[in-house]
């Protein structure tokens, strides 16, 4: 069955390693995924460890719904403490390695300790081994996967490694498997590099049940019909996220220089460039979405090279943060930060605000070592991305994530940052949408769209259909507003794509599946469908929901035990000082109001049942079964 | 009507649904082994193809079959597997160039596509339209619509420069 993967626990330090079942009741309040590894997390570690010490503790997993028919399931999540917040580590990534790693008979990877020297995992039919790393370390991501493959003997060999900037232990280092599928935010890369565990390999032959095959598959295709008939799938079809550098760029909606503009002006780094130099279009595992483009760079020294990619955060990266009007940069750009393992967000904020920096004089030539930082410097850009991963000169100190950086530059370095819990910024601007701002301040592991974005306020649906999606499946009564720009009932909308993208993360399905970038995806009430056809668990939307809640109130007290407060839950100065200068109307000359999000941020609070310090009261802690926690029963 | 299953190799997007529907209608479970379909893919350098059964016309598995278990079926267009005459010998697996008879360990037989017996799964659930079912006398035609547009698009453009 698809409930009878195990979890291995793993030592590197000892070379002990024990597999134990997961129990049917462990799985009905986490289900799998980022729930049972933040479950995991909260048990094996103790509090206040060195994120890039050996007390760390790595899991990787696959959702409960992983290699089956289950629209899209195919992604992995990695957890840890992360080294560049100090909170939660978490993220996760699509590709092929989940599937494989349950074909293998695990669901769960819970890694501890740290190995003498170099070393990867092979996983293979139950079999768990320590072997060897030392030839392939200081390899790149690319080489890494194929020489292991070439090892092992096998071509169907999925691994999943770290680059030079994992090995580095660039605190935003990633974790990726095939030429871009990444684990990308938190810096679970440096914990693995901090571990010397540079790869994991996995290949397994072991069947997995489907409770109702016939079913499951005939609810397959209509999710196939359904989700293939919207014209969001239609356009991410063709472009992938790129298309949306059109809407929000037009708008207003994008962070440019890292945090002077809010528009690009004159940008042309539009995702039709990417026609040009497009071989065609990749899926992962089961998916129909097929989002990333492959192709060939055609000039400069990396001409004739392959690469898959970019996304619009690399646009954001390599394009707007920087002023760079280049859409080959951004091509060379993503490649190298696939190619090195680093997160290409936390690497475009980054260099965007050294730039400002060098801007207002706080960094000089001779701290950039001669590299002019100037805006739309597209060499420069390119060169900052080798110097942090290499951690050469600048790069070493920008190396360290953004709070680190700041507390090393010094000056009023800080007060140019742009980021939450010491994580940055998407290269969004949010200081029009009041709801996403709401979501950037209150995420888990700091500043982040995929925590808990309600992208679909951006598309003014009309309040009848907010009310139908966000009205359930908990009974809410309260306001809901379809113009973005508003305070009212925002935080519900929060807290329900919260909920929604924990569940979805706990059973490893896309969130491109899933009520994110369009109103007509995957909710609660398919997931329902989706969980009891392919497992034959039997939950209601309502108790997907509780669920949801009980996995992400963990990750609450996880970052509680590691000292984060209200302040955490809050936006740099700029977003309530600076309002945005240009855009369309409805993005111009707007910020973020302090009064209203504080407001907000009760509200917020309010519904998750938490003080208003943010702490789970405890009758909401005793709701949700967590008041016994850590329980140690795993 | 005789029907084929071709693969356009450039429309696949390397998502190995295909794998998964049939091994998941064939067993009931999720075992890319036991699939009668494979992605073969080249990660690193972005191509991937599908490989199965051709259903050749002079097949070598059939030729090999020392019990005349695999036999042409003329209405469907496919080469077809009696498991009540086959031994198990696998002379086919090693007979077959292309992969396309398999081991299924766990049932222990030789495994082939059957076409799904005129509606292959595979081809319901390729989205992108890699894989498809088509009348075997007008294969021909498709492809060359295909190449056609592209020609014509260049025609078209010879013939605007000539104005």
């Amino acid at each position: 069955m698809a409930l009878n993967r195990e979890i291995a626990y793993i030592d590197l330090s000892t070379a002990e390693i024990k597999t134990a079942p997961i129990p049917i009741g462990v799985r009905q309040l986490y289900l799998g995924g980022r729930g049972l590894d933040m479950y995991l997390l909260y048990n094996h570690l103790e509090p206040g460890v060195d994120p890039l010490g050996p007390d760390n503790v790595l899991t990787v997993s696959a959702g409960l719904l992983v290699g089956t028919p289950a629209s899209a399931s195919a992604r992995t999540h990695i957890g840890a403490k992360s080294p560049l917040t100090g909170f939660v580590g978490s993220s996760n990534m699509g590709g092929f390695f989940a599937p494989e790693l349950r074909f293998a008979g695990f669901d769960h990877l819970v890694i501890k300790g740290k190995a003498d020297g170099p070393i990867y995992l092979w996983i293979h039919d139950g079999e768990i081994e320590i072997r060897d790393a030392s030839d392939i370390w200081g390899e790149n991501i690319f080489d890494t996967q194929e020489l292991i493959k070439d090892e092992l003997g096998d071509p169907e060999v999925k691994v999943l490694c770290i680059g030079i900037a994992g090995e580095n232990l660039v605190r935003f280092a990633n974790v990726m498997t095939g030429m871009k599928n990444a684990a990308g935010r938190t810096g679970m890369g440096a914990v693995m590099g901090s571990k010397n565990l540079k790869a994991i390999a996995v290949r397994g032959t072991m069947g997995l049940e489907i409770r109702f095959p016939e079913e499951s598959l005939e609810y397959n295709r209509q999710l196939i019909e359904h989700i293939g008939s919207t014209k969001f799938a239609q356009i991410m079809q063709k472009w992938g996220t790129m298309f949306i550098y059109g809407v929000t760029n037009t708008t207003g909606l994008v962070r440019v220089r890292n945090f002077q503009l809010n528009q690009q002006v004159g940008g042309n780094i539009e995702c039709e460039h990417i026609e040009k130099y497009s071989l065609g279009t990749e899926g992962c595992y089961g998916c129909i979405l097929h989002c990333r483009h492959k192709y060939q760079i055609k000039d400069g020294p990396y001409a004739g090279t392959y690469a898959e990619g970019p996304e619009y955060t690399s646009q954001g990266a390599f394009g707007m943060e920087v002023d760079c009007n280049n859409f080959e940069t951004i091509l060379v750009g993503n490649h190298l930060v696939n190619m090195y393992g680093v997160d290409t967000l936390e690497i475009g904020s980054m260099i965007a605000w050294a730039m400002e920096l060098y801007e207002k004089g706080i960094l000089t030539d001779e701290d950039t070592g001669g590299l002019k930082l100037e805006w739309g410097n597209d060499q420069a850009v390119l060169e900052m991305i080798r110097c942090i991963a290499e951690r050469k000169g600048l790069g070493d100190i920008l190396a360290e994530g953004p709070l680190r950086a700041a507390e090393k530059i010094g000056q009023d370095s800080i007060k140019y940052l742009i980021h939450v819990k010491g994580m940055s910024n998407l290269h969004s601007d949010e200081r029009s949408t009041p709801s996403l701002a709401l979501g950037i301040a209150t995420g888990s592991r700091g500043s982040d769209h995929l925590r808990s974005r309600p992208a679909i306020d951006l598309y003014h649906l009309p309040e009848e259909l907010l009310r139908k999606i966000y009205g359930g499946p908990k009974p809410y009564d309260g306001p809901l507003s379809s113009d973005y720009t508003s305070y009212e009932g925002k935080p519900r909308m929060v807290q329900w794509q919260e909920m929604m993208y924990e569940a979805i993360d706990c059973t490893g399905i896309c969130k491109y599946h899933t009520i994110f970038l369009s109103p007509n995806l995957i909710r609660f009430e398919e997931l329902s469908k989706l969980i009891y056809l392919n497992t034959g668990l039997e939950f209601t939307p309502e108790e997907i929901w509780d669920i949801a809640d009980r996995a992400y109130t963990i990750e609450r007290l996880f970052n509680i035990r590691e000292g984060l407060t209200r302040e955490d839950d809050w936006l740099v100065d700029r977003y309530f000082d600076e309002p945005t200068p240009i855009g369309l109307p409805i993005a111009r000359d707007k910020c973020i109001d302090r009064e209203k999000f504080k407001q907000m941020i009760n509200e917020y609070y309010e519904l998750h049942g938490w003080d208003e310090d943010g702490v789970p009261r405890p009758e909401t802690l005793k709701k949700l079964g967590l008041d016994g926690e850590p329980s140690h029963k795993l | 009507m005789e029907k084929i299953l071709v693969v356009a190799h450039e429309k696949c997007t390397g998502c190995r649904l295909c794998e998964m529907v049939c091994s998941v209608k064939h067993t009931g479970v999720n075992n890319p082994t036991r699939s009668r379909i494979h992605i073969i893919k080249w990660p690193m350098e972005g191509f991937e193809l599908p490989m199965l059964c051709q259903q050749c016309e002079e097949a070598p598995c059939i030729a090999v079959c020392p019990k005349d278990a695999l036999s042409r079926d003329l209405t469907l267009g496919r080469v077809t597997l009696n498991y009540d005459l086959c031994i198990g010998c696998k002379m086919c697996v090693t007979a077959c160039p292309f992969g396309g008879m398999g081991i299924d360990t766990v049932v222990q037989q030789v495994i082939k596509c059957n076409l799904c017996d005129g509606d292959p799964i595979c081809v319901r659930f390729c989205d992108p339209g890699a894989l498809q079912f088509v009348p075997a006398n007008t294969v021909n035609l498709m492809k060359k619509r295909d190449a056609g547009l592209k020609f014509s698009e260049l025609m078209r453009k010879s013939l605007i420069s000539d104005v």
